[in-house]
This record gives structure tokens, C-alpha cells and sequence, in this order.
């Protein structure tokens, strides 16, 4: 018998007489692990599908690099000394292309809530809290990858293939990616319209963004400025990972002291691993909120 | 299993000032097909989701194949199997994906899972088509592989909240025979909520639900019992004379509706041989009708379902967009 839409399947005799009944063993950790990982490869098979929304992530982090990159550099390259203003806003751009990936990824908590598959979940017998870690690593996952295809353009704004660059860039992409992806789900529980997810969106990142100093170095800024950047928590992701990619650079000390000066405190340089505990710390911060939230929500 | 498969005891949900369910009571027996009718913000989705452990209630109490919906939560949700008003498949994956990652999320043994998916699918007529997308599926599609994943993991209750809702008149009768034949083979018992009353006799009993209260609660067979007389519909030449003589010969009242003499008498089919035998007038047709269950839900709210989903259509938006905006108390 031929499935047709809707029809001809009604008539089906009562088959199968022998009842094939499954058990659902109590919850444990192991289911717990389980549901984690659904959520995760569920996060990964929708980012495979989806070659239009890798595409379209590309393009601000791309139009940023090569186009504002190029652009500017005939007005700044008296300041710059010798070094390319793409290679120096490479470090940044790497840290928001992988910043939109996630936040596009926590989104679609807030849809998926709505229409389906969240709804499963959630009367499934597992806790709420391996779905927002599912989340979480799943949305982080994903950003990394979207960040490899930048890593890989490394060669074209004259930063060295170095293995140990690649990987450390890699490894910092994959924690701003967890906090982020964790910072939109706290959000995105709160909220049950994507559109107002999306606005909200925008009128946090862009200026999170901006005023990180993704675009400019950190050191001598206007003083209203300069603390607006200490506050805002991307700056602690861009130093550290700016840090890293001028670390292989072979340029001047000059050029190195006033394009990465490095975040100070009252005068006080921060480590860039302190930097990086931070930016973990807000991240399991966030996500402990998140899992609170959502499994206080009904 | 031993003791009722729902227990429900003055069961109530506020949302804010917007009081959804009214401290209800009933027990839904194992193996049994159980309905909730009414109209559109009546509370039926509300109480369905306390069952689901979705939605806390505000008091009362619940159990679950044996387990509190609220203290004993993880073990109510091992034992129920449920189908949501809107479809929540992922329409990414295809039709056997969609089972296999519920069967992963259950924990089902793996081994056993090649073997029950074939036997939900094949018993939803979905079989052919399990390597197929589910986004190329239809609406009736969707729902029928909705129901067969309620039932991947053999839940001791199934929820249907509106299984047919939004379909065509085919595929919702075709729904409905997978649901008949899901009870001779499954030993499930059946919990569903429609506010189609003509789909509610599929039911072993009926809740009908107005207001956030049960009004009602019985067999199709004895509501429809309680509201009492058959309706009686004649032909003949002269209604107007025939109307007099049922008048005159039983002692009834009868009325001309839609071209026919009608009128209600308790036992419409004993009464038809009376009919012609002592009336004295040609009959050229006779029907003779049972009462529906519109009728018992006039009966019991009066007021028709299709008034009152009108009338309460503003609180019902009220009701959902507290659901929507729930969580904050």
C-alpha cells in the first residue's frame, strides 16, 4: 500500500499482533549525558543544513575585515607603523564572527520553544539543565566552526599559519563562543518573541562590539570611553586574543606597543590569562542563570 | 497496573488574576479512551499540561500511572506519551531520525528500537516514508508521526491534546481510526482533549469541560441518555393538520422546523410503529434522530460550543497570552 498524503491509509488492517513494548529506564546520569548530547548534535545538524546562515554570518565579519580593513587604511597607516590595519583588526574580527554565530544560536531556544522541539524535551524525563549545557556546548560548538573558516584566512591579512596560533585561536573562539552562546540563552529563556530576542540583540552587540576595541587599541581613549571598554566584557575576549596573533607578528616594538597596548586597571596591565578566566567565569556565571531560569519557567 | 491510570483531585491553575481550572476531580480507569470536550479557553490544555508536568498547579492534586505530577515528576514523564496541539517535530530530520532521537532521549535499549519503530510506524501508515524528510510531510502526515512517537516509548497514558485540530474531515476520520486501533493493540490508556463533539464518541467517557469546571462527566451513551428524548422529524401533505393530530393523538407538542413536523418523544424508535398505526394521516417519510452531543453540551452549559467559544474568545486570548508569557509569578 502506497502512503499517499492523508488517504488510503485508513483502511490498513489492525496488524501485528505481537506488541513489541519498550521500557523507559529511570532518570540517571547517564540519561542526563544522553540529553546533552542530543541537544548538541541536534545544534550541529541544524548548522550543516543551514548553509545559508553560515554564509550570511560570514558576510558582516568579512565586509568589517576586508572592506572597513582596506578602506580606512590610507587614513591610518601613518599610525599604524607598517602594519596593516586588517591584520590589525584580524584579532577582533575573529572574536565577532564567532560572537554573531552564537547569538544566532541561542536564538533558536526562543523558537524552538514556541514550535517543537524544545517542547519534547521538556516533558521528556531528563532535567532542564543538560538541555541549556546541550545548548550551551552545542552553540559553541557551532561558532567555532564558523571561526575556522576565518582562522583559515589568516594568510590574507599577513598573519603566519603557526599550528600553536591556529590552535590558540581556536581555543580562545571556543570560550568566547560558550560565554556568549551562554549569555543568549539566559536572555533568550526570558523572552518568547524572536523578534524582540533580535532587536535586543542588536542593541547589545553592536555596541558590545564597538566599543570593545575589536576596531581601535585600548590604551589612550577618551576617559568616558575608556571605562565604558573596562565594563564591557568582550574587551577581555579581543585583548587576549590580540595578544596571541601579535605574539607571532614580526613587527616593530613601536608598532607593537601602540597597537596592542594591552588592558590596564587603574594603571594595571591584566594578565591575559586573567583575561581568559574571566571570560570563562562570566560564561559558567551566565549559564548558571540560564539553567535557573529555565527550569523555574513552566 | 494496579489503581486508576489518572487520579485527578480539585486539580486548579491560576495565571495571575485569570483562574484557568476550577479545582477538578475525576479518575481516568487503565486501558480506558477519555475525553475532554468543550470550547476554546474552556481549560482543557490547561489541565492536560498539569498532567504533563508542564504547568505546576496553583493546588489539588494529581497522579500519573501511579505518580504525583508534581513531587514524582520524572517518573510521570517516563510513563507518558505526548501529542501537542502544534507539531513539534523537527523538520530537518527525516521520519525515522525524528523516532531515533526520541527513542535516545527515553534511554529505550537500542536493540529494541529498530523493532517498536517499525511497529508505531507501520501502525500510523507512515512505514514507506520513514526515510522521507519530515518537512515534505502534510499536516495529517505530521500528526500521525506525532502520535507514532508518543507511542515509541509504550506509555502507559497518551495525551492527545487536539490530535485533529487544523486537519481536513479525511484525515482527521483517519486519525481517529489510529487512535481506535492504537487501544486494541497498545493497552494504553487514551487522554485527549477535542472541541469537535461529533469526534468525542470515540470516547469510553466523556469530561465535558465550560469555564475551567467539569459540568459533566459520563458515557457519550448516558449523556446523550440524560438529556433524554429522540427527536422525531415527519413528512406529510398537510403539516399543519398533522401537527394537530400528534397534538391531539399523543398528547404532544410538535413544531415545524425546517419543513418537517418535529417533536421529541422519550424512545424515538419504539414510538415510530405507534405512529403509523394511530395516527390518522398519509406519512410520506419519518426520522427519527438521537441527541447529540451538542445537545448534552446545551444541556449542561446552555449554551452551544460554537456561542461559547465566540463568547469567551476574549478570555481565551487572555488565558494563552498568560500561558506565552508564563514562568513569572
Amino acid at each position: 500500500m502506497k502512503a499517499t498524503p492523508d488517504t488510503g491509509v485508513a483502511t490498513r488492517p489492525p496488524a501485528t499482533p505481537a506488541v513489541v513494548r519498550v521500557h523507559v529506564p529511570p532518570r540517571s546520569f547517564r540519561s542526563e549525558l544522553r540529553a546533552v548530547k542530543i541537544v548538541w548534535r541536534r545544534e550541529l545538524i541544524r548548522f550543516a543544513n543551514d548553509r545559508m546562515r553560515i554564509l550570511t554570518a560570514l558576510v558582516q565579519p568579512l565586509l568589517f575585515l576586508f572592506v572597513l580593513g582596506s578602506g580606512l587604511q590610507q587614513i591610518s597607516s601613518a599610525g599604524t607603523d607598517g602594519v596593516s590595519l586588517k591584520t590589525f583588526i584580524y584579532p577582533g574580527i575573529l572574536c565577532i564572527a564567532v560572537m554573531f554565530t552564537a547569538m544566532f544560536s541561542a536564538a533558536s531556544i526562543v523558537w524552538d520553544r514556541e514550535f517543537g522541539f524544545l517542547r519534547e524535551m521538556m516533558v521528556a524525563p531528563v532535567r532542564r539543565s543538560s538541555i541549556v549545557i546541550g545548548k550551551c556546548i552545542g552553540g559553541a560548538t557551532v561558532a567555532s566552526l564558523q571561526g575556522v573558516i576565518l582562522i583559515l584566512l589568516a594568510g590574507a591579512v599577513d598573519v603566519p599559519y603557526d599550528p600553536l596560533l591556529l590552535l590558540g585561536i581556536f581555543g580562545l573562539q571556543l570560550l568566547l563562543a560558550f560565554s556568549i552562546t551562554a549569555f543568549g540563552v539566559m536572555v533568550a529563556v526570558r523572552i518568547k518573541q524572536i523578534q524582540s530576542f533580535m532587536g535586543l540583540m542588536q542593541m547589545v552587540v553592536m555596541p558590545m562590539f564597538f566599543i570593545s576595541g575589536a576596531l581601535f587599541p585600548v590604551a589612550g581613549l577618551p576617559a568616558w570611553l575608556g571605562v565604558l571598554n573596562r565594563i564591557d566584557p568582550l574587551t577581555y575576549a579581543v585583548d587576549p586574543m590580540r595578544r596571541l596573533v601579535f605574539n607571532h607578528l614580526d613587527i616593530s616594538q613601536t608598532a607593537r606597543a601602540a597597537l596592542d597596548p594591552g588592558v590596564t586597571w587603574w594603571g594595571w596591565h591584566v594578565p591575559a590569562l586573567l583575561e581568559v578566566v574571566l571570560v570563562l567565569l562570566m560564561g559558567l556565571a551566565m549559564l548558571a542563570v540560564a539553567i535557573w531560569e529555565f527550569s523555574a519557567s513552566e | 497496573m494496579d489503581g486508576p491510570a489518572i487520579l485527578v483531585n480539585r486539580l486548579a491553575k491560576s495565571f495571575g488574576e485569570v483562574v484557568a481550572v476550577r479545582g477538578v476531580s475525576f479518575e481516568v480507569a487503565p486501558g480506558e479512551v477519555f475525553g475532554f470536550l468543550g470550547p476554546n479557553g474552556a481549560g482543557k490544555t490547561t489541565t492536560i499540561n498539569m498532567l504533563c508536568t508542564l504547568v505546576t498547579p496553583s493546588d489539588g492534586r494529581a497522579t500519573v500511572a501511579g505518580h504525583d505530577v508534581v513531587r514524582e515528576r520524572d517518573d510521570v514523564r517516563r510513563n507518558i506519551g505526548l501529542v501537542f496541539q502544534d507539531p513539534t517535530l523537527d523538520g530537518y530530520l527525516t521520519a525515522e531520525q525524528n523516532l531515533r532521537l526520541h527513542a535516545e532521549l527515553y534511554g529505550i535499549d537500542s536493540a529494541l528500537v529498530p523493532a517498536r519503530m517499525r511497529q508505531v510506524l507501520e501502525m500510523v501508515g507512515l512505514w514507506e516514508r520513514r526515510k522521507a524528510a519530515v518537512g515534505t510531510f502534510s499536516g495529517g502526515m505530521r500528526r500521525r508521526l506525532e502520535i507514532a512517537r508518543g507511542l515509541m516509548h509504550s506509555p502507559r497514558v497518551l495525551f492527545l491534546d487536539e490530535p485533529t485540530i487544523g486537519l481536513d474531515p479525511q484525515t482527521r476520520s483517519s486519525i481517529w481510526s489510529y487512535i481506535r486501533l492504537l487501544r486494541q493493540s497498545e493497552e494504553t490508556t487514551i487522554f485527549l482533549t477535542t472541541h469537535y463533539m461529533e469526534e468525542a464518541e470515540v470516547c469510553d467517557r466523556i469530561a465535558i469541560m465550560d469555564q475551567g469546571e467539569i459540568v459533566a462527566l459520563d458515557t457519550p451513551a448516558a449523556l446523550k441518555a440524560g438529556v433524554g428524548a429522540d427527536r422525531v422529524s415527519i413528512h406529510t401533505d398537510d403539516d399543519r393538520a398533522a401537527t394537530a393530530a400528534v397534538a391531539e393523538t399523543f398528547g404532544i407538542e410538535a413544531k415545524l422546523s425546517e419543513g418537517a413536523v418535529t417533536f421529541s418523544v422519550p424512545s424515538g424508535e419504539a414510538f415510530v410503529p405507534r405512529l403509523f398505526s394511530e395516527l390518522e394521516l398519509p406519512i410520506k417519510s419519518v426520522s427519527v434522530s438521537r441527541p447529540t452531543l451538542d445537545d448534552v453540551f446545551m444541556r449542561y452549559t446552555g449554551t452551544t460550543i460554537r456561542d461559547a467559544e465566540e463568547a469567551r474568545g476574549r478570555q481565551a486570548n487572555r488565558v494563552a497570552m498568560q500561558m506565552i508569557a508564563g514562568g513569572r509569578r
